[in-house]
């Protein structure tokens, strides 16, 4: 059974409703059960994500944060997203990137792909994330198996954040050195999916989100997923985020899978949120993850203030992003203190630190930053 | 003392590199526990970054036991210890094959495929496996220096829920028998020991310890009286009384 017919199960199920009826004393229950793996079902999930579950945020804190240490000690990973083309064929009515949206677009060469490589590498980065559009015409697959065969020589690992491909597709560009995979599901429900992609590949429900078993099929260790925050209703796409991760980790045990929690940031062209997710309800559904999956990564991303971000690390976060920059060429080529060129972000980022002050901030805060922690060799 | 391969040592605590808030915190750990060899992940050795390599923070007199973590197949770990060993690491190589990224439980069979390959040429293979007395056997067959059964899943801090299993290996392995993962306790060290094991390996309940140094040291002692225990000839423990003064003594008088 694919994640597609599990999905299907719960489009009808009455989120709000059984959110209502979850006691204290439910939550009480699931959280006494939390402390190891598969302990935790999918009630215990929705009870943990629950308002009422809002009341026992420091038990769970307490909890998430003893698991965390287990099983990922005082440590954090460190790694930094590269864009390297912003065309895009999808109407993605919350992106930056829509194809709507007027902006001078731009694809980097090699050459200036291996300048931004240098630049991430002089900061200590040794985990890279290359992020496109989708528009495969423009970024086809030679260019981009070079890509990554290029990052290969200053990177120890690969993660890709592109456009939904084929199983043979992620075949070549696991051969050509990529090791990971993040591909975000944006909502998981799914008249709501199609009412925010009205055209463009990306309209296609099933196949992206049948995309991380495709992935994992195809050889990637390790598969990121996660929702967009702002989007669909927080408690709902958290819980089914939260089940396709368990589902994903069942299916292909020998692939370490992580949460990611985007919230939507202001862009050029987008939307504004249809629904907010405060600190409470980021805090409570990260709990809630590392509660019912022990052993999930969980990255937090630039999008979130420094302020917030130091707190996270006590929570149960065990990967950051760090200096990002989130335009095409962000870190050298189109650099505006080298060049004149506009720059056009996917979206704001909110803790502008640098690479050593993120490093300074994990150490102070009694963590050990990992640049390093993979190597196809 | 426990000879492991051509290198014999005093200690019979085995520690690890991971999970440590700092790591400026090995060294003082090392020299508090006088643990003379330490596990470290080849994944996250980076030879380019002076300040961030892992290396650097182990001194001299201390023996690398590389691990091979990140092998999902035998091919993989065998490249990963080759590598290891060309990258000036030495000639020990721990086998860690996980296929399993829930448990950590690692793969008894591709363990196997790696260490003949290995042993052939040459490396001093600790393979870390499931508790099997038929695979501490073969691991023997196939020039194993050591058979590495592990206590309880990697960072469970669980204690020794595969007893029964690795009081069976410790009584029919030829090869020292040191146990790997799961040790959460001084307590715990000591049984293993008191059991018959060589040695053992702590890596979290060291490294996430409150103050590692003093763990370390907790860890040495709780190892070293073990091992005393083990050697000492106790007697066993038994259902029911057994009386100072017997019934029957007088027959012999």
């Amino acid at each position: 059974m694919s994640f597609f017919e599990i999905a299907n199960q719960y489009q009808d199920f009455d989120f709000a409703g059984y959110f209502d009826g979850v006691t204290d004393r439910d939550v009480g229950a699931s959280l006494a059960k939390a402390g190891e793996i598969n302990r935790l079902n999918e009630y215990d999930l929705l009870n943990l994500l629950s308002p009422a579950a809002a009341g026992f945020l420091e038990p769970m804190a307490q909890k998430a944060r003893t698991l965390t240490l287990q099983y990922f000690g005082r440590t954090i990973g460190l790694y930094a997203p590269m864009y390297i083309s912003d065309f895009c064929s999808n109407h993605c009515t919350y992106c930056g990137f829509n194809a709507k949206t007027g902006f001078p677009r731009t694809k980097l060469s090699l050459e200036e792909i291996e300048a931004e490589a240098k630049a991430i590498a002089d900061l200590g980065i040794r985990h890279i994330l290359v992020l496109t559009g989708e528009a495969p015409a423009k970024t086809p697959m030679d260019y981009l198996e070079d890509t990554v065969s290029l990052l290969t020589r200053y990177f120890s690992s690969v993660a890709l954040e592109m456009f939904p491909m084929e199983e043979e597709a992620y075949r070549r560009l696991c051969r050509a050195g990529a090791d990971s995979l993040t591909v975000y599901q944006e909502v998981y429900e799914q008249g709501l999916y199609k009412s925010v992609h009205p055209k463009g590949p990306k309209s296609d429900y099933a196949f992206r989100l049948l995309t991380p078993e495709r992935g994992a099929r195809a050889g990637f260790r390790a598969l990121n997923i996660g929702p967009l925050f702002g989007i669909g209703e927080p408690k709902a796409e958290a819980f089914m985020a939260g089940i396709h991760a368990r589902y994903l980790e069942r299916e292909f045990p020998d692939v370490e899978v992580s949460l990611s929690l985007p919230r939507m940031n202001p862009v050029d062209g987008g939307m504004a949120p249809a629904h907010l997710l405060d600190d409470a309800g980021f805090v409570q559904t990260m709990l809630a993850w590392r509660l019912f999956m022990p052993r999930l990564g969980i990255n937090i991303s630039t999008r979130e203030s420094a302020q917030f971000r130091d707190r996270l690390i006590h929570l149960g976060a065990t990967r950051y992003s760090a200096g990002s920059k989130t335009d095409v060429g962000g870190y050298t080529v189109r650099n505006p203190e080298r060049t004149n060129c506009d720059t056009t972000v996917q979206f704001d980022i909110t803790d502008t630190r640098s690479v050593d002050q993120v490093t300074q901030m994990i150490r102070e805060s009694g963590y050990q930053p990992v640049f390093k922690d993979w190597e196809i060799f | 003392m426990l000879t492991l391969g051509p290198k014999t040592f005093s200690s019979r605590l085995l520690t690890g590199t991971g999970k440590f808030a700092s790591k400026t915190l090995i060294a003082p750990m090392l020299e508090a526990s006088g643990s003379q060899m330490i596990t470290v992940a080849l994944r996250r050795v980076d030879p380019g970054a002076d300040q961030e390599n892992i290396l650097s923070h182990i001194p001299d007199t201390v023996t690398l036991l590389p691990n091979t973590s990140g092998a999902r197949t035998a091919e993989e770990a065998v490249r990963i210890a080759r590598i290891a060993r060309a990258a000036g690491c030495g000639d020990f190589i721990k086998i860690e094959v996980i296929q399993d990224m829930q448990y950590l439980l690692p793969e008894n069979y591709e363990t196997l495929k790696a260490t003949e390959i290995l042993a052939r040429e040459g490396f001093t293979v600790l393979p870390y496996v499931m508790a099997d007395i038929n695979i501490a056997r073969q691991l023997h067959d196939a020039g194993a220096a050591a058979v590495m059964p592990l206590g309880a899943p990697i960072g469970s801090n669980a204690g020794l829920e595969m007893k029964a299993m690795i009081r069976r290996i410790i009584d029919t392995s030829k090869l020292p028998v040191i146990v790997d993962a799961g040790i959460g306790k001084p307590s715990q060290a000591a049984e293993a020991m008191e059991m018959g094991a060589d040695a053992v390996l702590v890596n979290t309940a060291i490294a996430t310890a409150q103050d590692p140094a003093l763990a370390g040291r907790a860890f040495a002692k709780a190892v070293a009286a073990g091992r005393m225990a083990c050697l000492c000839g106790l007697a066993g423990a038994q259902a029911g009384a057994s009386a100072s003064s017997p019934l029957t003594g007088f027959l012999r008088n």
